[in-house]
């Protein structure tokens, strides 16, 4: 086993995975991607930001089920906005029927992860999604 | 306040398939239009500003300007996403009522006839060992895996956001919206599909993107559309006849998205437009209430249904009312998309933003032919660009 490595670098593996959000110290806005500066206030200095922990559980406030894709996207699958306790995040949907029978918007999902293939170094790269925290 | 500014002549090609002509043969075709269309020459021009998106980096302004008229003038080349018509527009406006020159061209044109879909990207090869790269660290592509880059996901989500805040929304709500420009176009030969489709036909068709089916989507066209600006001063030196076909820009606004806190992952279409559309009516002293049509981005009929909200058509919360009520159909009090819109008329990006100019302008000057709103008096164009751009323009008929 040659371990294993998120699929972006605001998911923390290990027991208990979750997302971190990158914070602005004066505003608290938050980001999944480096920024150079606050898009939100504009500050920026060599510790502008801090990491934060997003909670886990959130609710589906967006979602469209993908039946055309780019060549080599699986599909259907779908696709999400999660209101994380008021941080937005982006996500799939998954361990649940892709029809509009199965996701409803305003659902309650949990943060789950996976594998989504090895390297040939044998490294697992581990993806995330959100899945209903009740059966639909 | 600098002085008004009046489109003198505009022009909009057939939309649809055009394999015969190329980017600038569609381009010339619609400039010579305007310029005619105006009474003026290339050689009147201060200013040319050519937006095309897909062929950004080629100078169409320059080619262009080969096949009609090298007279020196500055050329912008503009490309701003789906706004990029409209922001060539803009570009001409400010260079007139800067004073730089008192009258100007703007052109828009794409060649998308059979592009299929837009912007996702296609997923490269996994490489065999992963490499973090990129501001997220990605070691493998995200479209997919962490949500959807098409549009029409994209935009899907747009719609059932608007359906998770206010309610009310279903796969056939948005679906009808569909069915309404798909009925307008039919009265528009410029149109690429003129052709009415059913309720069931809709809802029936390809599932691109739940709720969007394939007719529910903007249709990717060839195209191209243009407009002569000039400055008060100098429309008031020309014929009785220009001046009575002018139409008064009464306002013209550029936004884009400012911070909120989920349009880092979404974008976010709404806070934009309904900035442009607070400045727009301001600049032109009027209201929702004061227009006689509305031509906005139905990109997706789930951005149809938002941009009711957002252009204040409707109080915030009521687009879906607004649309059961019967509004925005051509029959209605606040007819919106009477060219058929992007579903049906189609979209070739970089002409979109003036071509829905065009639209207006037609009903303004008495000149729409079968699908003239009567009696048109004011009426607003509407577009939007991922991510993020929104151009509005508010125009007039004149007074004469």
């Amino acid at each position: 086993m040659s371990g294993q490595i998120p699929l972006v670098d605001y998911l923390v593996l290990g027991d208990e995975p979750h997302l971190e959000a990158s914070e602005c110290t004066s505003c608290g806005a938050r980001y999944f991607d480096r920024r150079n500066a606050c898009a939100s206030c504009g500050a920026a200095g060599e510790d502008q930001f801090r990491s934060v922990a997003v909670p886990n559980e959130g609710q589906l406030k967006a979602f469209t089920i993908v039946s055309f894709a780019a060549p080599g996207v699986p599909v259907p699958f779908v696709a999400g906005v999660i209101d994380c306790a008021g941080t937005s995040v982006r996500g799939n949907v998954v361990n649940v029927e892709p029809d509009a029978d199965h996701v409803r918007l305003g659902m309650k999902v949990r943060l789950t992860t996976f594998a989504i293939g090895e390297d040939g170094e044998g490294t697992e790269a581990i993806g995330y999604g959100y899945e209903p925290m009740e059966a639909a | 306040m600098s002085e008004d500014i009046w489109i003198l002549g505009i022009h909009m090609t057939k939309f649809g398939k055009r394999p015969e002509s190329d980017v600038v043969d569609l381009a010339a075709e619609a400039a010579l239009g305007a310029l005619s269309d105006g009474g003026v020459t290339m050689g009147e021009m201060g200013v040319l500003a050519a937006g095309n998106l897909m062929g950004a980096a080629t100078g169409v302004g320059q080619m262009l300007q080969k096949q009609i008229g090298q007279t020196g003038i500055p050329v912008y080349n503009v490309a701003n996403a789906c706004a990029t018509g409209a922001t060539a527009l803009r570009t001409a406006i400010m260079a007139v009522r800067a004073g730089e020159c008192d009258m100007g061209l703007a052109v828009g044109v794409e060649k998308l006839a059979g592009a299929g879909l837009l912007s996702g990207g296609s997923r490269k090869k996994d490489s065999d060992t992963w490499e973090p790269s990129g501001r997220y660290g990605a070691v493998a592509p995200l479209d997919g895996r962490v949500g959807t880059e098409t549009m029409p996901g994209v935009f899907a989500q747009i719609g059932m956001e608007y359906g998770h805040t206010y309610g009310g929304t279903d796969f056939e709500l948005f679906a009808r919206i569909s069915e309404k420009n798909h009925m307008h176009s039919t009265l528009n030969p410029l149109a690429a599909y003129t052709k009415a489709m059913s309720l069931e036909q809709i809802m029936g068709d390809v599932m691109i993107a739940y709720p969007n089916t394939r007719p529910m989507c903007s249709a990717n066209c060839d195209g191209a559309a243009a407009a002569v600006v000039v400055s008060d001063s100098k429309l008031k030196t020309m014929s009785l006849e220009q001046q009575r076909r002018a139409v008064k820009v009464a306002a013209s606004v550029l936004t884009t998205d400012p911070w909120e806190e989920a349009c880092q992952i979404l974008p976010d279409v709404n806070t934009l437009t309904r900035n442009a559309a607070t400045q727009a009516y301001e600049q032109a002293g009027v209201g929702p209430d004061d227009l006689d049509l509305v031509e906005l981005h139905d990109c997706f009929a789930t951005a149809e249904l938002v941009h009711y909200d957002n252009l204040m058509l409707c109080e915030q919360g009521g687009a879906v009312d607004f649309f059961e009520s019967g509004a925005p159909f051509r029959d209605g009090p606040k007819p919106v998309n009477v060219s058929g819109g992007l579903e049906s008329k189609g979209h070739p990006i970089g002409a979109t933003g003036i071509a829905n100019i065009w639209e207006v302008c037609h009903h303004l000057r008495g000149e729409a032919g079968d699908r003239q709103i009567d009696g048109a008096q004011v009426g607003l164009a509407h577009v939007i660009g991922l991510g993020s751009a929104c151009g509005v323009h508010i125009l007039e008929k004149a007074a004469a």
